[in-house]
C-alpha cells in the first residue's frame, strides 16, 4: 500500500479545561473519500481546523505527503496543497468564474518592467474555462457574477478553484447542506470525480446517504475521541449512529 | 460522462427579466438624456436662454470638477463598502496648505510653474497623510469607517481652519490663476473669430466677451484623473481586489489579499483624490479657502450614489459616478436657468437620490439576488 498524504498521530487539542480533541490517530490515503462524522461538538471540526492551519495542535504529529508539518496560519496550509472549502465557500458573489478561480492570485500583464500591471483576463477565463471542463462542469456563462449562479454551481466553482490551484487533499465541510436534492447528487459525483483524480477528500457530514454514496472509509468521533474507523461495506447508518451518539466506542473496548 | 453527470445550464434569467436588468443598469444615462432634452425645451419657454450652448456645456463640467474628484476616491472606497465622510474637509486642508506652498516658494523666488507644482505635492502630501491614517486606523485598530473619517473629518477641520487663520489664504501670485481657468481650446465667436488651441488669442472687449474656454485646465486635469480611475479599477489587480473585499471580506481574506493594506491604500486613494480637488481649486481662485470643500460631501456622495454604487459595497462603476456628477450638475444648472428659486434643486437632488437607490433595490427584488458574501 502506497504511503498516506496526511497522516495524523495521536493529535491533541485542548480549550483551557475542555479537550476538544483528544488523542486521535487517522491516516489518508492517495484517491480515498473518507468521511467523518460526529455529533455536534464532537471535535470533528478541531480536527480539521488543526490539519487545515487555523489552530495549531498542543500535542502531536501531522505527516502531509510524509513530512511533517505545521501549519501556523490557513494560509501556510493552502500553500502546502491541502484545501478546505467551508460552507461560506470563500467567494465573492458580485464577481465572475474566472475572477473567483483566480481571486487573490490574479495573472497579470506587465509593462514598464513591471511598473503597470493589468490583469490578463483573456488568460484567466481560458484557464477557469479548463479547469471546469476537467471536472466536466458547464455553466450558462462564465463571465456573469457568480451570484447568478446556484448553490451547487458555486459550490463548483469553489471545487474548481481549489483543483486549479493543485490542492493534494481537499477538505470539505458539509457540502450538500443548504442544496436541492438534485445538486447535492451533482456535488457527490464531483466528490467522486476529484477522487478518481487521485484528490483525496475528507469528508465532514452529518448526512448519512451522503456517506453511503460516496465514501471509502468513515471515522466517526464521539466527545474529542475516534470511537470507529470501518469501510463503508462494513457497515450500515444504524450501526454508524451507535458510534455517533456513544452507544459503541472501538476505542474503549480495545483498552477494556 | 453523460450529461446527468454534468451541472446544468440552468436558464436563470427570462427575458423581461433580462430587460429589467439591462433598463436599471442604463436608467443614469437615460435619465441624464430626459433631463437635458427637458431643459432644452423647457429652459427658453420660462423666458431663459437656450440651454444647450458650448458655453453652458462648459461651465458644467468646470462645476463638476470639485465634486467628481470628491466622487473618484469615494466610488473605490464605498465599492469596498466603507465611507470617507473626511474628504469635504481634506479637500479645504489641501486648498489652504496648496495656497501657502504656492505663495511661500513663489515669494521665496521659484518660477510660478514650479511654485504650481509644489503646491500641487503639498496638497497631495497632505491628503495623503489624512488618508493613511484613516486607512490604518480603520484596516489595523477596525474602528468602523463611518466613525473613523467623522472623527478625522473634525480634526482636519480644525487643522484647515488653524492653518488658514480662519481666514481665505491671499496673496498668491496673479499668474497662477491662469492655470486655473485658461484653457486647452478657445473659440471665439462671431467676426474675426475662430478656434485656437494651446494658447489663448489675443482678443480684447467685445471680442473677448465673444469667447468660450474649452476644457479649461482643471477640468483636463480632473478627465486625466478620471481616466487613471478608471483604469484601475476595471484592469488591474487593485480593482479586482477592491471589487472583492466590497463583495465577500472574508472570501478576500480567504484567498490570501492582502486586505488590510489595500484598505489603507483606498482610504489614501480617496483622500488624494479630495486633495487634487483642493489644489484645483486653489488655482481657480487664486486663493487658499478652509471652507470650500465641505458643503461638496454630500453631493459627492449623492453623484456616486445617482452613479449606481451600492453602500452596500461590491458594486459599482467610475463611469456611474460620472454620470451621477453631472445629472446633479445639469439638474442644478437648469433649474437656475429656469428662474427656479434655488433652494428647489436640493429638493430635487434629494428627490434623485433616493429614487436611485430605490431602482437599484427593485432590480434586485426582482432578480431575486441573494445577499452578498454567499
Amino acid at each position: 500500500m502506497s504511503e498516506p498524504v496526511l497522516s495524523i498521530r495521536n493529535l491533541v487539542k485542548r480549550f483551557g479545561g475542555l479537550t476538544a480533541v483528544n488523542d486521535v490517530s487517522l491516516d489518508i490515503n492517495p484517491g480515498e473519500v473518507v468521511a467523518l462524522l460526529g455529533d455536534n461538538g464532537a471535535g470533528k471540526s478541531t480536527l480539521i481546523k488543526c490539519v487545515s492551519g487555523v489552530h495549531l495542535p498542543d500535542e502531536g504529529e501531522i505527516r502531509f505527503e510524509g513530512k511533517p508539518v505545521s501549519f501556523p496560519k490557513p494560509i501556510d496550509a493552502r500553500s502546502a496543497g491541502i484545501e478546505t472549502i467551508y460552507q461560506d465557500l470563500a467567494l465573492a458573489n458580485n464577481l465572475d468564474v474566472p475572477a473567483n478561480i483566480f481571486l487573490g492570485r490574479e495573472v497579470k500583464h506587465r509593462y514598464l518592467g513591471g511598473l503597470i500591471n493589468t490583469l490578463n483576463d483573456k488568460l484567466m477565463l481560458a484557464e477557469a474555462e479548463q479547469s471546469l471542463a476537467t471536472l466536466d462542469i458547464q455553466f450558462p456563462s462564465l463571465t456573469q457574477p457568480i451570484e447568478s449562479l446556484s448553490g451547487g454551481q458555486r459550490q463548483a466553482v469553489a471545487i474548481a478553484r481549489a483543483i486549479y490551484w493543485k490542492a493534494r487533499l481537499m477538505i470539505m465541510d458539509e457540502p450538500t447542506n443548504n442544496l436541492g436534492v438534485p445538486e447535492q447528487q451533482k456535488v457527490l459525483e464531483l466528490i467522486r470525480r476529484l477522487r478518481d483524480q487521485g484528490v483525496p477528500v475528507i469528508l465532514i457530514t452529518h448526512t448519512m446517504p451522503d456517506v453511503f454514496a460516496v465514501a471509502d472509509r468513515i471515522v466517526v468521533m464521539h466527545r474529542g475521541r475516534k470511537v470507529t474507523e470501518k469501510r463503508t461495506g462494513e457497515t450500515n447508518a444504524s450501526e454508524l449512529v451507535q458510534y455517533m451518539v456513544g452507544a459503541l466506542d472501538d476505542s474503549r473496548e480495545a483498552v477494556a | 460522462m453523460t450529461d446527468s453527470k454534468t451541472i446544468p445550464a440552468e436558464p436563470r434569467l427570462s427575458p423581461d427579466k433580462r430587460f429589467i436588468l439591462l433598463a436599471s443598469r442604463l436608467w443614469a444615462w437615460a435619465f441624464l438624456g430626459l433631463m437635458i432634452a427637458f431643459f432644452i425645451i423647457v429652459v427658453p419657454l420660462s423666458g431663459g436662454a437656450t440651454f444647450l450652448t458650448l458655453r453652458n456645456a462648459m461651465n458644467i463640467l468646470v462645476a463638476i470638477t470639485p465634486v467628481l474628484l470628491l466622487g473618484l476616491g469615494q466610488t473605490f472606497v464605498i465599492i469596498s463598502a466603507g465611507i470617507d465622510l473626511s474628504v469635504g474637509w481634506v479637500m479645504s486642508l489641501a486648498s489652504v496648505v496648496s495656497a501657502h506652498a504656492i505663495r511661500a516658494s513663489f515669494n521665496a523666488g521659484a518660477p510660478l510653474f514650479l511654485a504650481a507644482t509644489l503646491g500641487f505635492l503639498a496638497a497631495v502630501g497632505a491628503s495623503a497623510g489624512v488618508g493613511l491614517v484613516n486607512g490604518l486606523i480603520i484596516a489595523k485598530l477596525k474602528v468602523p469607517a463611518f466613525i473613523v473619517t467623522l472623527g478625522s473629518s473634525f480634526i482636519v477641520r480644525g487643522m484647515a481652519l488653524l492653518f488658514s487663520e480662519n481666514t481665505t489664504v491671499i496673496g498668491l501670485p496673479a499668474d497662477i490663476r491662469d492655470y486655473g481657468n485658461e484653457s486647452l481650446f478657445y473659440v471665439v465667436n462671431g467676426e474675426g473669430g475662430g478656434f485656437y488651441a494651446f494658447f489663448r488669442p489675443d482678443v480684447t472687449g467685445a471680442m473677448l466677451r465673444q469667447m468660450d474656454r474649452i476644457f479649461t485646465w482643471p477640468v483636463v486635469i480632473t478627465a486625466i484623473v478620471v481616466i487613471i480611475c478608471m483604469f484601475i479599477l476595471n484592469r488591474t489587480q487593485f480593482g479586482r481586489h477592491t471589487y472583492a473585499i466590497g463583495g465577500n471580506m472574508q472570501a478576500a481574506l480567504r484567498t490570501g489579499i492582502p486586505v488590510d493594506r489595500h484598505i489603507v491604500k483606498l482610504y489614501m486613494l480617496s483622500s488624494v483624490t479630495a486633495g487634487i480637488a483642493g489644489f484645483l481649486s486653489t488655482l481657480r481662485f487664486t486663493a487658499g479657502s478652509a471652507v470650500i470643500g465641505d458643503p461638496l460631501l454630500l453631493s459627492s456622495i449623492a453623484a456616486v450614489i445617482i452613479g449606481g454604487v451600492s453602500l452596500f459595497g461590491g458594486a459599482g462603476s467610475i463611469i456611474g459616478t460620472v454620470i451621477g456628477a453631472l445629472i446633479i450638475a445639469v439638474l442644478t444648472t437648469g433649474l437656475v436657468m429656469m428662474n427656479v428659486q434655488a433652494f428647489w434643486q436640493f429638493i430635487v437632488v434629494g428627490a434623485v437620490v433616493i429614487i436611485a437607490v430605490l431602482i437599484d433595490q427593485s432590480r434586485d427584488l426582482i432578480l431575486g439576488r441573494r445577499g452578498r458574501g454567499s
